[in-house]
């Protein structure tokens, strides 16, 4: 049994064990997880996906004279942001589009440039044209403002995801006769091609099934930089089928996560445009798992073999929300490039970079070696699978 | 027997005339049309596998240059830009002849040119946009 306490203590004199849950893999497997948990502190693992739910808010300091632009509009390089704040805060979403896109009108639209795009040039420190408006009052009596502004000259600005990281995720298949375009990317017709969004055995979700160390407040590698769960992600659904090891064998948990944008790497915030589907933003996760005990190690441990998900068909099943699953596949046969679907073999493909997400483990794990990088106590857990938190799907009532 | 996929840019001048069909009739050589288009410019573009003799190739591609027709090799023409491409894989299904594939032990995405029939269909699908396409 360790404490976060003993774990970071051992950080800041250098003398950490840190391993990535790649290696973590071989180690409980040559040693067994008893040994294992003794010798290692912490594991790190990590993620780089599309993921739409994310965002940032801007403080962008009041101009002379002062502008309300909250209840008016806001837009940075033609895309809008959200101004329903105080006068010069906004939220730009990753998916926000510029007013101009022609979107889906010829399909497939190409959502070239987004809210997603707009985030990354500014993490790369380009200047961006900013053009708002407000109503005008006695105490803010400008209307127009349009000015270059650069992320260095923000008095904030704040990456705010409300969905991240989900905890397993979908193959997608198309049975239908005609080529779709989805978020899960071109689905090629009559089971053409498979597409999964997970990296699987190095994912932070599937890597602490429980919750068990990730929580509110846990530190984390945000977008290159560091950043803070902040609370459970939206649609946050703990309580799934699982596998005997606790495992969600469908989508499950997610997290909402916080962190200074500022410091943040242009090549972990990455704008995306999926064909036909719209625009959003790739990003990168990584989270620490402090080595508690040996459970921790058996669950950090659980390798593709013995992680799975649901192929879904995304031609009538999941835009008509028509529940059932094609089949159960493990990411261990994903990631051979091909599985069987109705006595189909299906060609996969991945959405989420394995290559980049064991880069974010690497990262993270040097930044622990070198003592840069200490783990936080969660101050609050993660709705469980038996806390009765759910996902449910909106109960319309027309009026 | 050799074969090479080349693009062949036709001035406006050249695009009413029946150059290829040279190349059957007076070299022998064979060829499969993988793309064929006139640009606004009237500029006539067309990537073409090109199969015959060495020598009845090297004169084929002679007589081409003589004609006013610019020529490179395709391998040159579709490019993966390695500071965007994130290795995800999403392009490996959707590329026909298999010249995009992952990698089984770095999991990073390997681009061989000498397979890619330039049908552009990794260009749009691509999230970051990493595949160019420089006719």
């Amino acid at each position: 049994m360790k404490t976060i306490k003993e774990i970071n203590e051992k950080i800041k004199k250098g003398q950490a064990v840190v391993v990535t849950a790649a290696e973590i893999i071989d180690l409980v497997d040559k040693k067994g997880a008893k040994k294992a948990a003794q010798e290692v502190d912490v594991v790190t693992t990590g993620t780089f996906g599309p993921m739409c739910s994310s965002g940032a808010y801007f403080n962008i300091g009041h101009s002379k004279p002062r502008i309300k632009i909250g209840g008016g509009t806001c837009k940075f390089n033609d895309v809008p942001a959200y101004c329903g704040l105080a006068a010069v805060d906004v939220y730009l979403g990753a998916t926000a589009l510029p007013e101009d896109d022609p979107c889906n009108k010829v399909f497939p639209g190409e959502f070239k440039y987004g809210g997603g795009h707009v985030i990354q040039e500014l993490v790369s420190g380009k200047d961006i044209r900013l053009e708002a408006t407000g109503y005008g009052t006695d105490c803010y009596p400008r209307k127009k403002l349009s000015t270059l502004i650069n992320i260095r000259d923000l008095n904030e600005a704040v990456l705010f995801n409300m969905r991240n990281c989900y905890q397993n995720y979908n193959v997608a298949v198309n049975l239908s006769d005609k080529t779709i375009y989805t978020y899960m990317g071109l689905l090629k017709a009559r089971l053409g091609n498979a597409n999964y969004c997970s990296a699987g055995q190095l994912s932070p979700l599937l890597k602490d099934p429980h919750y068990r160390t990730i929580g509110i407040g846990t530190r984390i590698f945000l977008g290159g930089g560091i950043g803070y769960v902040s609370w459970q992600g939206t649609q946050h659904n703990p309580n799934v089928k699982r596998t005997d090891k606790g495992v969600p064998c469908v989508p499950a948990g997610t997290l909402a996560v916080i962190g200074d944008l500022k410091q943040m790497k242009p090549e972990w915030l990455v704008g995306t445009s999926m064909l036909g589907y719209g625009a959003t933003l790739v990003v990168g996760i990584g989270v620490p798992i402090p080595m508690l005990d040996e459970q921790v190690a058996v669950q950090a441990a659980l390798k593709d073999e013995e992680l799975f998900t649901q192929v879904i068909d995304y031609s009538q099943s999941y835009p008509q929300m028509i529940p059932g699953s094609l089949g159960q596949v493990s990411y261990a046969q994903l990631k051979t490039g091909k599985i069987i679907v109705q006595d189909k073999e299906v060609a996969t493909g991945n959405i989420s970079s394995y290559s980049k997400a064991q880069e974010i483990s690497e990262t993270l794990k040097s930044w622990i070696k070198k003592g840069d990088f200490l783990l936080s106590e969660a101050v609050a857990g993660l709705p469980m699978a038996d806390s009765g938190y759910g996902c449910k799907p909106l109960n319309e009532r027309p009026f | 027997m050799i074969s090479k996929r080349i693009v062949l840019h036709f001035p406006s001048r050249l695009v009413d005339q029946p150059i290829v069909y040279k190349l059957v009739k007076d070299f022998d050589l064979q060829f499969n049309i993988l793309k064929a288009y006139v640009t606004p410019q009237e500029e006539g573009l067309m990537v073409f596998e090109l199969i015959g003799e060495e020598e009845n190739f090297n004169k084929g591609i002679e007589y081409l240059t003589s004609c006013g027709v610019r020529i490179q090799p395709l391998s040159q023409d579709v490019i993966r830009n390695a500071a965007k491409c994130t290795d995800c894989g999403v392009c490996v299904t959707i590329c026909p002849t298999a010249a995009l594939v992952v990698d089984p032990i770095t999991r990073k995405v390997l681009f061989y040119d000498n397979k890619c029939i330039a049908c552009e269909h990794c260009v749009k699908i691509c999230p970051t946009r990493a595949m160019e396409v420089h006719f």
